[in-house]
């Protein structure tokens, strides 16, 4: 076999080992806890009728294994069960319009980000000390360090309610209106992930991109005569960008979490609404759904940066030695 | 090949400290150097600030943080000088009773998450081959979840106990802090000294302890102050989502989530609590970056042949 | 003299922002075709200076005065396009490590060829596509497409410098400025990039300025000498002038320090070592290690002076120095007692061989170290040296076979199944006290560990042995309470044998001790081992790469090559009349001056 062809189907191996241990800490988490499950999804006062109701609707009465074995066998195909609050409703029918609505956002939010980020990093490395660095170097600083919902409720303060009314502060999404057209609806949260997000790629970036600029090979370039344009684009930034891209796939698979605290803030019907209701009211299958949907989302995009990153750089793709 | 490498480049180096004066230890000598950035200064007033506020706040807070005092939503009076909130509690009082919480469990969780870590990594980096794949193998599956994922899904059932958050806020941390000191642990482990010890036959806890603990303790350092930061930044937004701090409690995170529905009307009751976790982040991370700051500059001007 | 391509006049580099001084008044010329050598130790700026030919500074440091013209050009006064033009056109560079310098991004055929387009060097593709294969094989490398379209890591360390020079001269080049360009390669690699260089300069009678720690390199290949000491040019000449005649102090102990392969002189270290920028002293910096320093050498820096405009320095006493005859004393250490049966083996190593993972790295090696006998094991890189004194010291992580005694008692693979005795009496040496040494431990806590486990002693006791073991490597006991960044190459190395000395070892193995220190303290920690051999009884395994060390301390030597042992034998037997071709080739390539 060919070793590149091996390094990326043991990528691939890797990849499904973990989605597999993820679902057996969130089954673990929810379904195989030491104690009764069912009095814990019920609370104290259940009546005696119902809590056996539940254990069979669950399949508590099984053997832990099994239990596992039937819920795995069943997510593997698709069907995540039925949810316990909106009886008689699969968790798929629930989840599939806010899967597309969050994964709207995250989009968004990702595709404004990451360019955005990786510019700011690397003219702040470019132009490493001047003012415009120290500007982003603390702006960073500052969106680094706070709480998504405060920036979230920052920006409602300014843009929806006190300062200037401009953009609606919750963004509950009429689902018969197809999502383009309400798109104003989305600046909002989309805008507070953007934030989020941003400064962990652009300060990633702005140190990868002063390690090159201080390499052997960039002095190498200067020294050759080349011009400053070829120093950068040519020798420094892919350098520069190839160690950036786990990260960015770590950021993105934030945002998949971000969405929890975002959505709940604009009242937008996603899955981390979901997830925040489905906590509220114990509703199992839906809270071990979204938990294996959310980890999915950063195995695959894990794997994809893992991919990526053999593919750009040439000592992995070609060397393996 | 680098050895020799680094010796041109040591020309380069300020001569930090000349024979004979020096330091006892690093991670004084990058507290000294951290507290040279204006940011830090910043960072450790803010800091101060909040700990005074939430330690001494009660003391001066004119009414019970439970009472009833007006109408809700009413707004600045003479009573009340910032209003009261959803349920007529007086803002003021709730905001000097409310940092105690967010701080008090921030700092637990991120010590819990500090020391789990810091072990498996340690551990990991120093065992390298089938343990260290198999314990870090495991924390990335706890890293494939974000943070308060996490955190939810280890409370769904057992629901908002506090020392249950603090316990998991610190376990979402563990994974992240162990790829730290792992990394920082490999590369120490890697050096001579520590081959130098296995050839006496030294054991292996002492080597742990004495030989690579002690050159890992000051990107650990940077750690806390960064793991602060996302502690209380976590717990807040626990608070806000409802699974944190239970009303009635006095909790800067439960207060935006209460009164934000009156936040045109009575702006101060989300104002207040959402500036003060602002400013302690900022505050915290200021001083995390510091650290980091200083550390950078250390590792230059030892990074003589090394 | 119109033939002076390079003149560089009262050059001065500072560190930015502090302002301490790096490079004080450097002045050089260099005519058409000539090789300077510019030779000095560590943190002797001769890097810092080379470098600001291409008027380049890393960053932290500033050029802060001077001039440099380059046929004709002010280097200085030109504006930055111009400068890229000059840059890889008029003056060209030749990094110390071209794995790094080369960008692992880009394939070779693109790095090559991006030089000819910036400098529009011939007028069509075509035209650069005919250069570039031309470079190539001058560098005695293919041209072919698919070669072209490697990457760098798919290069040896060899080919990869090659690929450096040809770059450097793509353009015809009227001066060429040569980082150490071999240190990072193994000698026999060395020779032959070394012999491309001095072609290409001497056919295209290009400038050049050979900078280099490696006196013996300069030896082989440079026309006139410059030799740098704490930011000063102190001693300039031709050739012969430096190694004959020298003027300066430094000069002729720098010499004396050097490992020579026929083995007729003894080996001399310099005391102390060379200040670092900040550190330096008012007038001459090499006071404090200068035999002929008068007041006068304190207060004041001495000017340029010499018998001849060719041959300069700047010494206040060079005209007593000069009379002095040079030619070191004769070589007396090592010989002794190699004569006579050997005795019972200490170390035995019978049909050993080791792997790396799963690859085996020692093949079959058979070698026996001998009672109160140094024993040198002498490869290059990847010759399983370091593999196999690490197999005795039971520090190989992976699988061995075979057997290692000591004193007729199987050992272990492992140093920590080994009976304390064992470990007690089998003592490593590391290549590095930059890593060997605890940076969080001082010097005191560092000597206390083998005392501690090996020996049960109360603290009276653990004091005397500690300050025995320092006086035993010549140092003073106030070092105890310093942590190793305290202390120089030198002294970090001597503490490291202290460490081993305090465990009262039989057996001593020495791994590239003295590789990662200069020459005038390397020769100085060889002395001290050589002495501790002789006098302390000890059995040494000593390894290195630099076969010219060998004559100063062994008595016998084994040559390793991939794995093997390819000769053994008396020191003097296998270096004055080598039966391996391996052997002879190592002692060829080898630079002697």
């Amino acid at each position: 076999m060919p070793p590149l062809l091996k390094l990326i189907l043991m990528r691939f191996g890797l990849g499904a080992l973990t989605l597999f241990l993820v679902s057996v800490v969130v089954f673990a988490a929810t379904q195989a806890l030491p104690g009764d499950t069912a009095r814990a999804i019920l609370g104290k006062d259940a009546t005696p009728q119902r809590l056996e109701l539940l254990r069979q609707q669950l399949g508590l009465d099984k053997p832990v294994p099994q239990q596992y074995w039937e819920w795995l066998s069943g997510v593997a195909q698709g069907d995540l069960g039925d949810s316990l609050v909106q009886q008689g409703m699969s968790v798929t029918s629930l989840l599939r319009d806010r899967v597309k609505n969050s994964a709207a956002l995250v989009l968004i939010a990702a595709l404004v980000s990451v360019p955005f980020s990786i510019i700011i990093g690397a003219l702040s490395a470019v132009w490493r000390d001047s003012k415009f660095d120290m500007t982003a170097s603390v702006g960073n600083l500052t969106l680094a360090a706070l709480p998504e919902f405060v920036i979230g409720i920052g920006l409602v303060l300014v843009f929806a309610t006190n300062v200037f009314k401009v953009l609606p502060a919750v963004s509950r999404l009429d689902p018969s209106v197809s999502m383009f057209r309400q798109l104003h609806l989305l600046i909002l949260p989309a805008l507070t992930l953007t934030l989020a997000v941003a400064p962990y790629i652009s300060r990633i970036l702005r140190a990868s991109m002063i390690e090159v600029l201080e390499s052997e090979y960039v002095m190498m370039a200067r020294l050759k005569g080349l011009s400053n344009h070829l120093v950068l684009w040519r020798h420094a930034l892919p350098n520069a960008i190839v160690p950036t891209l786990q990260v960015i796939a770590l950021n993105l698979a934030w945002l998949a979490g971000g969405v929890v605290v975002v959505e709940y803030l604009f009242g937008f019907p996603g899955i981390g609404q979901a997830l925040v209701d489905a906590v509220a009211n114990r509703d199992l299958p839906m809270i071990q759904a979204l938990c294996l949907l959310i980890a999915g989302v950063y195995v695959v995009l894990n794997l994809m940066a893992d991919l990526g990153t053999i593919l750009v750089s040439p000592r992995l793709r070609t060397g393996l030695r | 090949m680098s050895e020799i490498r680094s010796v041109t480049d040591s020309e380069l180096v300020e001569p930090a400290k000349v024979h004979g004066a020096r330091r006892r230890s690093e991670w004084v000598e990058i507290l000294h150097n951290a507290w040279g950035f204006n940011r830090t200064r910043v960072g450790v007033g803010i800091f101060a600030f909040i700990l005074l506020l939430a330690a001494l706040g009660p003391f001066f807070a004119p009414h019970s943080p439970t009472e009833f005092v007006a109408a809700p939503f009413s707004g600045p009076s003479a009573g009340t000088v910032l209003g009261v909130d959803y349920i007529g509690h007086d803002v003021l009082s709730r905001v000097l009773w409310g940092g105690r919480t967010v701080l008090g469990l921030a700092i637990a969780a991120t010590i819990i998450g500090l020391v789990l870590g810091v072990s498996f990594g340690l551990i990991a980096g120093y065992a390298r081959r089938w343990l260290d794949e198999t314990v870090m193998r495991l924390l990335d599956v706890l890293l494939a979840f974000p943070q308060i994922v996490l955190v939810l899904l280890l409370i769904s059932l057992l629901g908002p106990k506090l020392w249950l958050i603090v316990l998991m806020v610190g376990l979402s941390h563990a994974p992240r802090i162990a790829r730290v000191s792992r990394a920082a642990a490999l590369e120490v482990v890697q050096r001579d000294f520590v081959r130098a010890a296995e050839a006496l036959g030294e054991i292996k806890p002492r080597i742990l302890f004495f030989e690579v603990l002690p050159n890992i303790t000051s990107p650990l350092l940077v750690e806390f102050g960064l793991r602060l930061t996302y502690s209380i930044g976590l717990i807040a937004a626990l608070s806000f989502l409802g699974f944190g701090l239970q009303p009635p409690a006095a909790d800067w995170g439960l207060m935006i989530n209460e009164n934000r529905i009156g936040i045109t009307v009575q702006p101060w009751a989300v104002v207040l609590p959402v500036s003060l976790i602002a400013i302690l982040t900022i505050g915290t991370n200021l001083i995390a970056d510091g650290l980091g700051r200083a550390l950078i500059g250390i590792e230059r001007e030892s990074g003589g042949p090394s | 003299m119109n033939d002076v391509v390079l003149t560089v006049d009262g050059l001065e580099i500072v560190l930015d922002p502090s302002g301490i001084g790096i490079d004080h008044e450097v002045s050089l010329v260099i005519r058409q075709g000539e090789v300077l050598g510019l030779v000095g130790e560590s943190a002797s700026g001769k890097t810092t200076a080379a470098t600001a030919l291409l008027r380049h500074q890393r960053r932290g440091a500033k050029i802060a005065g001077g001039r440099i013209r380059i046929d004709g050009t002010d280097i200085f006064g030109v504006s930055d396009a111009e400068l890229r033009e000059l840059r890889g056109g008029l003056i060209s560079y030749v990094p110390q490590d071209a794995s790094a310098a080369l960008n692992p991004a880009l394939r070779i055929g693109t790095q090559l060829t991006e030089i000819l387009e910036a400098h529009s060097f011939g007028s069509s593709a075509a035209e650069r596509r005919k250069r570039l294969a031309e470079m190539m094989a001058e560098v005695l490398l293919p041209s072919d497409r698919a070669f072209l379209r490697r990457y760098p890591h798919q290069l040896s360390g060899g080919q990869q410098q090659r690929v450096a020079v040809a770059m450097a001269f793509g353009c015809r080049p009227k001066v060429i400025v040569l980082d150490e360009p071999t240190t990072a390669l193994d000698v026999t690699t060395q020779a032959h990039v070394l012999d491309t260089i001095r072609d290409l300069t001497k056919s295209y009678g290009v400038a050049a300025l050979y900078v280099t720690h490696d006196l013996a390199v300069v030896a082989n290949l440079a026309d006139r000498i410059a030799v740098m000491y704490a930011g000063r040019v102190i001693e300039t000449g031709s050739k012969r002038d430096i190694f004959r005649q020298a003027l300066h102090p430094y000069t002729r102990k720098l010499l004396a320090a050097i490992p020579d392969l026929s083995g007729e002189r003894a080996l001399h270290g310099i005391p102390g070592w060379a200040p670092r920028p900040g550190q330096r002293p008012e007038g001459c910096a090499f006071v404090p290690r200068c035999d002929w320093a008068i007041d006068r050498c304190r207060e004041e820096f001495p000017p340029s002076e010499g018998p001849s405009e060719e041959h300069q320095t700047r010494c206040w006493r060079y005209r007593e120095v000069g009379a002095q005859p040079m030619g070191g004393d004769a070589r007396q250490s090592g010989r002794d007692g190699t004569t006579g049966a050997a005795d019972q083996p200490v170390v035995d190593v019978r049909q050993l061989s080791a792997f790396y993972q799963r690859k085996e790295c020692l093949h079959d090696i058979f070698m026996a170290l001998h009672e109160r006998r140094c024993l040198a094991l002498v490869g290059e890189s990847g010759s399983g040296k370091t593999t196999l004194a690490r197999c005795i010291a039971g520090l190989h992580p992976f699988k061995i076979e075979g057997e290692i005694t000591f004193r007729g008692h199987q050992l272990a693979r492992d140093s920590r199944g080994r009976p304390r005795p064992v470990r007690q009496a089998i003592q490593y040496v590391f290549q590095s006290p930059y890593s060997s040494l605890n940076p969080r431990k001082t010097v005191r806590q560092i000597l206390a560990q083998p005392l501690r486990i090996f020996f049960d002693l109360d603290a009276g006791e653990t004091d005397a042995r500690m300050a025995h073991a320092l006086e035993q490597v010549a140092l003073d006991t106030s070092l105890l309470r310093r942590y190793p960044d305290e202390l120089s190459g030198g002294e970090r190395q001597r503490v490291a044998i202290a460490r081993a000395l305090a465990a009262e070892p039989t057996v001593l193995i020495c791994d590239e001790v003295t590789s990662s220190l200069d020459v005038s303290v390397q020769a100085a920690i060889i002395e001290l081992l050589a002495q501790l051999q002789r006098e302390g009884g000890l059995s040494m395994l000593f390894v290195t790469h630099n076969l010219a060390l060998v004559r100063s301390i062994a008595q016998e030597v084994a040559v390793m090559s991939e794995g093997r042992i390819v000769e053994f034998g008396l020191v003097d037997t296998v270096l004055e009349n080598p039966q391996a071709d391996y052997t002879r080739k190592l002692l060829a390539d080898t630079p002697t001056i």
